[in-house]
Parts: structure tokens; C-alpha cells; sequence
């Protein structure tokens, strides 16, 4: 099919991509990787008046490391490049989406800020603490461009909303560095059909030396109508030395989580509770044995 | 049959390189001047009443070149689109017009078009129609449908019954008393989306001055579309011209008269132009056929040591909002080939075929024998688990077997030839069962979360559709024979023309083997042509297990006519007896007369009278060729030109079997299935290319895979679809399957000259209760005795976990 009439730009830089942004008004939608938003615009359940492509602004292209030691990935990074270079969590969890083609269009920006219940990238950024950077224009009508940061646990509200304001960009994402004996993982159940997350979960532990649970997060994604971190699973494992006994007791917690859980043709409620269950122990047992 | 060097050798695809480079040539690679694009204005509702068309928002825009109400269509559709199969002959039929007049019946049902003379305007342009639509109650299941006070698809029938169908022989009642254990259960046969990767299109151009429609369509079966539309638009059958160019797969979904059929060459009447239309994915899954959809519950009676004294059945067919093509007769298929292999002294079969608010069923590869297969392979293993028999063992003691034949079915099908017990007793020698069956036991007894199980199904199959005069007995109304033209032209190139039409099969390879056979030169001298009403004589097209059976016969045929007379020509030329000539590698010779290895090799002979001292022992193909096509040099008397067709019309249908394996890892933390091993034994008579008959069976296995596992059409209540995209509806992956192990018995078919019996849907056929058996017999230790198709890892999960599901009660 083909999607409405609509108009289209590529700004070179990041304050005309945000005047265009302004300009178009309601309708305008930001246009990342594509992988989400043309589908919708062909099968025309989306239909926004004005595209404005991302792919020719630089500075949301490319990784670099701030004095803190964090990680900066571009908003425009795309899934192919987080599995090839990122390394860790992000690197396993791009890996899972979609296919070649999927992964080489796709972006972490587009990803996130589209903020699809069953995408893999949110349960990693939860997982990870990172912070999302958006830019705006400031609030006179003017040129000049203000960022904010929002920390992931705040980023998704609800399906396919988030913590963005209208007129905003997502501009990057900061990983703070882990450091010590760390592990992380991805586990996910795809959805036969769309091959996205049924139910996946993201866990990123830190063991201390004598192999006791120190830190530990753990985030779920495809359950529920927004990604979820699983804070009194973590409370309940922190300080324990994550056996099988310890896991599976802490997994209890998971009968208690008041969520908006998801149901449809390829699982129910109560199967994504008790997916839930299986990914988020499969997760930590590869974390937990990463960190040796 | 004379099988020479090339029947029986894997030559290469002849029509790949177009295919796998770009340069075929699809439907929509077809671009005419002036070439208008159509769009279908579609119901959104399941079932309501059409209170008015607004096309006014349409006015005044420039690109809107044509706009069709239903009630114009109406207008100009001389015949409702055709029921080609009434059976039974008093089945309940609604008339089905090309596009709604004043209800519609199903979501998608098309209710007005539009012509734009701009591609990215047409779904602007349905955009703009506005329908006013009265909602009416809706019915989606079959079982339903069937319920007193449900409501009504078609009011003017009076019921939503299209018929009911009973086969009984035998002392059924008998045998179900003096059973030692009887099994039943309740099994679903879900709705299926073909999914060809190319969907249906359709380019149409009309010349009012000579009132001749040339329609180019994605089809299995132009002739019989050019005779549908001459008939529905008035137009002389000669006036139409019907190609069907490079097909990309159909697997029946193209097998049909659908209302696009009609309403897109019509659109090119009304506008004396060019009109396009390719269907989108959704119209795919919307509109275009579904397959299965069948409830069956089915009990069998046995006694402790496996043999079995009767099995009796009631099948519930969805025909769906109307009764197309071939679709009343697949839920009597399914109930006649329910014996399956089997010797089953008492049988009964009761079938129930309905309407429902959900778009039509018809023919899916398979059509009807998955169905039946299905519901004797898993009855037959539920027996096995019940009274504690192997499962290969059960079905031995209980096949037909060699000293039976002639054999026939209890349905009173005589099956053509088959051996049952040897390709059963090859597939578990390949599979090493007794090994795999001790892994088994090994490993599940030290793995408790991933569990191994291993399923194995028999099949036997209806295919070579079809011998004339049956087929007209049970109501067949079109033609089904073979027919095929073997020309010689001057140079010696070869020309086959097929009634078969192909779209995936390899035919051009096949057809060439088999010509190629018979007149002793190279497959790569033959071309095929077919799917063009204009060049090829007269045709069927390609479905049902057919072409090779009976359209290859018919070039086996034609060829051995064009063989006779090139002999008959080099006997006068040689001054032999054509009796005393053979041809071999190009040259016709005298038996027994050597020829120098280099002319042998070559095929040709640049100057025979030279290189050879008379008598003149032989005589080169070509010299032939150019004898007949030049009149030069003939038999007194003999009508110069090499050019003959054949017409085959076999007595009686083939009947494929095999015996297929699977082994399946299930984790029972999460219910999924991973199929880790299949092994196929079939039978398919004489093979002409081994290489496409194996790609068949890895494609037909594939579909049968995905229907265990992925596959599944479903409907809201409000006969909403709710699997309108890919992202919805599960098709199988390359990537979630193993590399499949084939083999093959060989038992000819005597029904036609090449003893063959048709590959297209034998792996499909076997595959969806090879794998449901395989996952059961995984969790039979954990009380599972039946999990519904799909196999999806929710009902797994829910089946480990609730144990067994119980037969529910009949409507």
C-alpha cells in the first residue's frame, strides 16, 4: 500500500531538524530508521504531514566517552553498529532485533523513542540506568537549543508514549560504565509471528569478590503495555549469591507486580506473567555466570 | 515407458536463470501505455446491509478516470462467478456476484472500484468512497453456524447448511460394540492463509474496435479463467486472450475464479485502457482463499493387539461467506480419504459443510487429504499411546498390503498401485529409529525441562486430477484432461507446448526431460511454453497433484507421435524398416550400427554423406527437421511438418503415499517446539527430475511444518480479521527448520504412460500429524493425549500443564 500524501525533509543539522519539527506542527512526526513508522504510514494508521529525516545530521551518528568514563551512543546508531561495537548488554540485545536489513536500518533512537511495548532496546537501556538525552528549541521561539536528560526509568509512560515533549528529539543515550566483576544478558521468547519480544528481560549484576550479589538490575520488556524494571526481584537477590534457591525465591515477587500486562493471540496475561518468570531467570543465571 | 537418460536425472532448472537473476517477467513488471490502476473499495463489516455509496468526494478530481458501484457490476456480470465442483448435487449454493449489491457477507467483501490514472492515488482515491453500512449479527464458527436461531449468512437459503454427506460401509455399530477400546477426540483443522510470495494480479487491456480482452493474470489455470470471463462479460471465448506470465508460487490461492477476476477486466472494458491492479499483502490475507478450517471429531475401534474394526467420524467444514471454486467438494475429500493406508472393516463418515461470515475456503495445497490425513494419523497414534503399541507397529499390522491390490477403499476409491510396508520399513531404516528411540529414552529420563519426542505418519493421497468421466460422476463440471504439442522446427530446435501451467514447479525442466527422452536429444534443444490461451492449445492448468500425470503424459505422448514420423522419414530416407531404427544422442541410426564416438558425442553431424560410405546407415535429427519442414524428401503421401498434439485422459486418479518422521525437543518451561529432525519416505511413482521432486517434498514439508507449529487465520466474534499482516500471521522461516533427509520408493502407477503419480502436495500432506504426533509423544509421560494446531507455546504450556484436553461435547 501506499501511505497519504505527506511532505518530507533531511536537515543537516540538529536545530533545523528541531525548526522543521516546530514548524510542521502536531502532524510532523521525526523519521529515524523507518523500521516502525513507514509500516504504519503504508498501511495508514499513521499519517503525518511532514517527515523529518534524521539521517543526514552528524552529531546523532557515532559513540563517544565522556569524562565520567559514560558511554554516549547517537541516537542515529544503528542496531548493526551497537552489535558489532557497543560490546555488553547492548551489543547482545541489538543482536536479537529483526533480521540483517532490520538491524542495519533500525536505530537505538528510533527504537526508543518510538517505544513499541515488545521492542528489545528499552528493557536494555532500563537495565543499564542509562539517561536519554532530548534537544529542544528553547521556549521563545527562538534558535538557540536546549537539552534535557531523562533518566530511562522515567523515558516510557505508556504504549508508545513517552517522556518526550512535543517538538523534542531523542539524542543520544549515556551508559554509565560498569566496573568490577559484571555480567549482563538478554534472554527473550519472540513472538513467531512479528519476531518481536513476546517477553524478554535484561539483567546487569555486579558480584562482589566473594561472590555475594552487590548491584543488580533487572528489566522486562513485550509483558506488559510499557518495559518494566523488577525492583523488588532486585531487592530481593541483592546481598544473596544468586542461587538457584535464591532466584527462584526472588521470582515469587513476579505473582505480586501490578502491571499493565499485555494479552493477545500468541500469549496471555498469565503466560507473559509466567514467561516473565522463565526469561528473567534464565537472564540472570547467564549474567550471573558472565560475571564468574 | 521408454525411460531414457535423462527421465530420472537432476537436470538442472531450465527457467532459473531468468528467475534468479531478476529478468523474469511477474504480473507487475507488465507496463502498458496509458495504464489506469485499480482500487477495491472493501466491507469493513463481517455481515451488514449496504444503505448507500457516496463516490461524490470523487468528483472533480482529475485522476478518477472510471468508479464502479456494486450495482453497476452487477449489471455487467452476465453469470455469477462459477461453482466448478457441485457436489454434492443438491448442495445449497448462493449465487456470488463479483461485488455486493446490498449486503456484504464477510470483511473484505468488495463493494465499489475506482480507476486512477496515477498508482499513488488509488488508496486516496478508496479513501474517498464512503459506504453507509447497517451492522447485522455475524456468525464465524462452523460449529455455530450450524446451531438453531444462529444467524443467517444468506437469508435466502434459509439455513446456513450447504450440505450434509454420509459414506457409511460396514457393520459400524457392530464394530464400535465389540471393540476392546475405542478412542475418540475432538480435532481442530485450522483456517489457513496461503501466503504465495507473489500475491494475485491482474493486467487487462480491451480493444472496443474488435471487442478482444487480453488479460494477463498470476494464475494456475488460464484457460479456465479465459472461459469464465468470456462467459461472465459476453465476450466470444476466442476474443479472450489469457497469459499467465512468470507466476511466484499459488498453492491453489490462484487456483480460482475470485471477484478481482471479473472487476479488473471489466474496469478495462469500461475505460477502453490499460487497468492494473496487484494485490497488497492484506488484500492477501483478506480476500484471497483460505484453506482447512475443519472440526472433526473422530473414534476409532480397536481391539488390545492394534487391529482395527472401525473408525467413524463427523467433519464440520467452514465453507466460509460463499462457496467457491472447488470448495464444497474438499470436506468429502477429506471425509474419503480418512481410511488413509488402512484396511477398516466398518466406516462411517458424516459431514456437515456450512456458511459463516469469514471469507471463502477453497483449495490449499493438499485440499482436503491434509485434513483427512491428519485426523487418521493422530486417531491412529492416540490407539497406539492407549494400548501401549509402537507406533510404526500399529500402522504395519493395519496397512493395506501388497497381495490386496487391486484395493479399494472403504469410500470406494480403487487407489492405482501402492506398497505401503516398504517405504515405511526404508523411513525408519534412514531415521535409525530403534537408536533414536533409545536417545529418546535417555535423554528425557535425564532432562526433565527440554523434553525429545519422535512422530511418524503414513499417507496416502488423491492426486493426477483427473480421469474425465469420474471426475464428471461426482460433479466435476470442467474438463481435467491432459494436452500437450511437440513441435520440430526447421533447425531442429524443439517446441513443447503444455495445458499445465506452472508457477514454481519446474515444469520447462521437466517437460524437456521428458520430451527430450523421447525424441534422443538434450533437454536444453526442448523449449516450454505454457500459460498463454493463445499458443497452447487447450489446458487445465496446475493444482491438485496433476500436471506431470497427466499433462506430461500428454508430452510423452505428443513426442512419441512426432518420434513415429521422424522415423517414418528416415526409413525412407535409409531405405530400412522404421522398425529397425532407433535414436540415440541426435541420430537416427539402425539398430546396432556404431557410430564414430565424436558424432555420438556431439549430437550433430556436420557432413554425414562423407564421413560415412553408403548405404547411408543414419541420418542425423536435424536432417529430419529440415526434411519434414521443407516438405523435401518425404514418404509419398506424408503431410510434410512435425507438429503433433495428444490429448491424455487418464482412467483413473494416482494415489501417492509415503511415510514420514520427526523428532521435536519441547521445553516445558516455555512450550516451545524445535524441530531438530525430519526424515520423508515418499512415493511418487516414477520420478522425471529427483532434485524438483525433492524440492517439492522441502516445500510441502514446510507448509505441513508450519501448519503443526505457527499457522493459523483467526477472527475476532465480530468476524474481524485479527491476523491482517505478517506481523500477525506466523509463516515459517528457513532459519526454524532442519535440513530435511528424503528418500523414495518407487511403485509405478498404471494409470498413465510415464508411471507417475504427482509430488506437488504429498509433503504438506504428511507433515502437520508427523510433527503434533511427535510433540504429544514428547509429553504423553505427563499425561498430554491432544494439543490443537497451531502448536503455539501458550497451548503447549497450558497442555503440560492441564494435562489432557477432553473431547468436548457435539453441537
Amino acid at each position: 500500500m501506499i501511505p497519504r500524501e505527506f511532505d518530507y525533509v533531511a536537515p543537516a543539522t540538529l536545530e533545523e531538524a528541531l525548526k522543521a519539527l516546530r514548524e510542521g506542527g502536531e502532524e510532523a512526526k521525526v523519521l529515524a530508521g523507518g523500521h516502525s513508522l513507514i509500516p504504519l504510514m503504508k498501511l495508514r494508521l499513521a499519517a503525518p504531514s511532514l517527515l523529518v529525516d534524521l539521517r543526514l545530521i552528524p552529531d546523532l551518528r557515532g559513540t563517544s566517552t565522556d569524562p565520567a568514563g559514560q558511554c554516549i551512543y547517537g541516537a542515529m546508531t544503528t542496531h548493526r553498529e551497537l552489535h558489532l561495537s557497543a560490546g555488553g548488554l547492548l551489543a547482545e540485545c541489538a543482536g536479537t532485533i529483526g533480521d540483517e536489513q532490520v538491524r542495519a536500518r533500525g536505530t537505538l533512537g528510533g527504537s526508543l523513542a518510538h517505544a513499541d511495548p515488545a521492542a528489545d532496546l528499552p528493557a536494555a537501556v532500563l537495565a543499564l540506568n542509562a539517561t536519554l538525552l532530548a534537544a529542544r528549541l528553547d521556549g521563545n521561539g527562538g534558535s538557540a537549543v536546549a537539552t534535557r536528560s531523562i533518566p530511562a526509568g522515567e523515558f516510557f509512560t505508556d504504549m508508545f508514549t513517552t517522556a518526550l515533549e512535543p517538538g523534542e528529539i531523542l539524542t543520544a543515550v549515556q551508559v554509565p560504565q560498569l566496573a568490577g566483576r559484571t555480567g549482563t544478558a538478554y534472554v527473550k521468547i519472540r513472538n513467531k509471528a512479528s519476531h518481536y519480544a513476546l517477553t524478554g528481560a535484561a539483567v546487569v549484576l555486579q558480584l562482589e569478590s566473594d561472590g555475594i550479589c552487590g548491584q543488580i538490575a533487572v528489566a522486562v520488556t513485550g509483558a506488559a503495555a510499557r518495559p518494566f524494571r523488577l525492583d523488588r526481584v532486585e531487592q530481593a537477590l541483592r546481598g544473596t549469591r544468586l542461587s538457584d534457591d535464591d532466584i527462584r525465591g526472588a521470582l515469587d515477587e513476579i505473582g505480586r507486580l501490578d502491571v499493565p500486562w499485555l494479552s493477545d493471540l500468541f500469549g496471555s496475561e498469565e503466560y507473559r506473567r509466567h514467561l516473565t518468570g522463565v526469561v528473567v531467570r534464565r537472564a540472570i543465571e547467564a549474567a550471573r555466570d558472565r560475571a564468574g | 515407458m521408454a525411460i531414457g537418460s535423462m527421465v530420472g536425472a537432476s537436470v538442472r532448472r531450465l527457467e532459473d536463470p531468468k528467475l534468479i537473476t531478476g529478468s523474469g517477467t511477474y504480473v507487475d513488471d507488465i507496463r502498458l501505455p496509458g495504464m489506469l490502476y485499480v482500487g477495491i473499495v472493501r466491507s469493513p463489516y463481517a455481515h451488514a446491509r449496504i444503505r448507500g455509496v457516496d463516490m461524490s468526494q470523487l468528483e472533480g478530481k482529475d485522476w478518477v478516470v472510471s468508479r464502479v458501484t456494486g450495482q453497476q457490476v452487477r449489471e455487467r456480470q452476465r453469470t455469477p462467478l462459477t461453482i466448478t465442483w457441485m457436489i454434492p448435487p443438491d448442495a445449497r449454493t448462493p449465487d456470488h456476484w463479483a461485488m455486493a449489491t446490498d449486503v456484504v457477507h464477510y470483511v473484505g467483501e468488495p463493494v465499489a472500484a475506482v480507476a486512477v490514472d496515477n498508482r499513488y492515488r488509488v488508496e486516496d482515491a478508496i479513501e474517498l468512497v464512503s459506504v453507509d453500512y447497517e451492522p447485522l449479527p455475524v456468525v464465524t464458527d462452523v460449529e455455530q453456524a450450524l446451531k438453531e436461531g444462529a444467524p443467517l449468512v444468506h437469508e435466502a437459503l434459509g439455513t446456513n447448511q450447504a450440505y450434509h454427506f454420509n459414506v457409511t460401509t460396514g457393520d459400524i455399530q457392530a464394530a464400535f460394540r465389540d471393540a476392546e477400546v475405542v478412542v475418540k477426540q475432538r480435532m481442530v483443522n485450522q483456517r489457513l492463509a496461503p501466503v504465495s510470495l507473489e500475491t494475485r494480479g491482474i493486467v487487462a487491456q480491451y480493444n472496443r474496435a474488435m471487442n478482444e480482452l487480453t488479460v494477463w493474470s498470476s494464475t494456475q489455470i488460464p484457460h479456465l479463467l479465459r472461459y469464465h470471463l468470456a462467459e461472465m462479460l459476453g465476450i466470444p471465448e476466442h476474443n479472450v486472450r489469457v497469459i499467465a506470465p512468470d507466476v511466484g508460487g499459488g498453492f491453489g490461492s490462484k487456483l480460482n475464479i475470485l471477484p478481482e477476476d471479473f472487476i479488473v477486466p471489466l474496469m478495462a472494458v469500461l475505460t477502453g485502457r490499460p487497468v492494473k491492479w496487484i494485490e497488497s499483502r492484506q488484500e492477501n490475507l483478506q480476500n484471497t482463499v483460505h484453506g482447512r478450517d475443519m472440526v472433526d471429531y473422530i473414534e476409532i475401534a480397536a481391539r488390545r493387539d492394534g487391529t482395527i474394526l472401525g473408525v467413524r467420524g463427523t467433519i464440520y467444514a467452514n465453507l466460509g461467506a460463499y462457496c467457491r471454486f472447488f470448495a464444497l467438494g474438499l470436506p468429502i475429500l477429506a471425509g474419503l480419504m480418512l481410511p488413509g493406508n488402512y484396511k477398516i472393516p466398518a466406516f462411517q463418515v458424516d459431514i456437515y459443510a456450512a456458511y459463516t461470515n469469514t471469507l471463502f475456503i477453497d483449495a490449499y495445497r493438499g485440499a482436503g487429504r491434509p485434513e483427512a490425513t491428519y485426523a487418521i494419523e493422530r486417531i491412529i497414534d492416540m490407539l497406539a499411546d492407549e494400548i501401549g503399541m509402537d507406533p510404526a507397529e500399529i500402522r504395519r499390522k493395519n496397512f493395506v498390503q501388497e497381495q490386496d491390490w487391486p484395493y479399494t477403499s472403504p469410500t470406494g476409491l480403487a487407489y492405482d498401485s501402492g506398497n505401503y510396508v516398504p517405504a515405511l520399513d526404508k523411513l525408519l531404516h534412514m531415521a535409525d529409529y530403534e537408536g533414536l528411540r533409545a536417545r529418546q529414552r535417555e535423554h528425557n529420563a535425564s532432562n526433565p525441562r527440554v523434553r525429545k519426542g519422535i512422530g511418524l505418519a503414513a499417507y496416502v493421497e488423491i492426486a493426477g486430477w483427473g480421469p474425465g468421466q469420474a471426475t464428471k460422476g461426482i460433479g466435476v463440471r470442467n474438463q481435467l484432461f491432459g494436452s500437450a504439442t511437440v513441435r520440430v522446427d526447421r533447425s531442429g530446435s524443439v517446441e513443447v507446448f503444455a495445458g499445465a501451467s506452472g508457477h514454481g514447479q519446474g515444469h520447462v525442466t521437466s517437460w524437456a526431460q521428458i520430451a527430450a527422452d523421447v525424441l534422443g536429444i538434450t533437454p536444453e534443444r526442448v523449449r516450454v511454453y505454457e500459460g498463454d490461451t493463445a499458443l497452447v492449445q487447450t489446458g487445465v492448468g496446475t493444482f491438485a497433484s496433476r500436471s506431470v500425470s497427466v499433462d506430461g503424459a500428454g508430452v510423452y505422448m505428443a513426442a512419441r507421435k512426432v518420434r513415429d514420423k521422424m522415423l517414418r522419414i528416415a526409413a525412407h530416407q535409409l531405405e530400412v524398416d522404421p522398425a529397425d531404427l532407433e535414436v540415440v544422442n541426435g541420430i537416427i541410426k539402425v539398430k546396432g550400427v556404431p557410430i564414430d564416438e565424436d558424432v555420438v558425442a556431439t549430437g550433430t553431424l556436420q557432413t554425414p554423406e562423407a564421413a560415412e560410405p553408403a548405404p547411408r546407415r543414419w541420418v542425423s535429427f536435424e536432417q529430419i527437421a529440415e526434411s519434414a519442414n521443407t516438405g523435401h524428401d518425404l514418404p509419398e503421401g506424408m503431410e510434410p511438418g512435425l507438429n503433433e498434439t495428444a490429448f491424455f485422459d487418464p482412467v483413473n486418479f494416482t494415489y501417492p503415499f509415503g511415510a514420514h518422521l520427526a523428532e521435536v525437543e519441547v521445553d516445558t518451561d516455555t512450550g516451545e517446539v524445535r524441530l531438530t529432525r525430519y526424515v520423508a519416505v515418499d512415493d511418487c511413482g516414477n520420478v522425471i527430475n529427483p532434485m524438483i521432486v525433492d524440492g517439492q517434498i522441502h516445500g510441502g514439508v514446510t507448509q505441513g511444518v508450519a501448519q503443526a507449529l505457527w499457522e493459523e487465520v483467526v477472527y475476532d466474534e465480530q468476524g474481524q480479521l485479527v491476523t491482517g499482516t505478517l506481523m500477525d500471521y506466523a509463516v515459517p522461516f528457513s532459519t526454524d527448520l532442519p535440513m530435511f533427509e528424503t528418500g523414495f520408493t518407487v511403485t509405478p502407477s498404471p494409470v498413465n504412460p510415464l508411471g507417475v503419480k504427482g509430488v506437488g502436495e504429498a509433503g504438506t500432506i504428511a507433515a502437520s500429524p508427523v510433527i503434533v504426533n511427535a510433540v504429544v509423544d514428547a509429553l504423553s509421560d505427563l499425561g498430554v493425549r491432544h494439543i490443537d494446531m497451531p502448536l503455539r507455546p501458550e497451548k503447549v504450556w497450558r497442555a503440560i500443564h492441564a494435562r489432557s484436553e477432553r473431547m468436548e461435547d457435539q453441537p
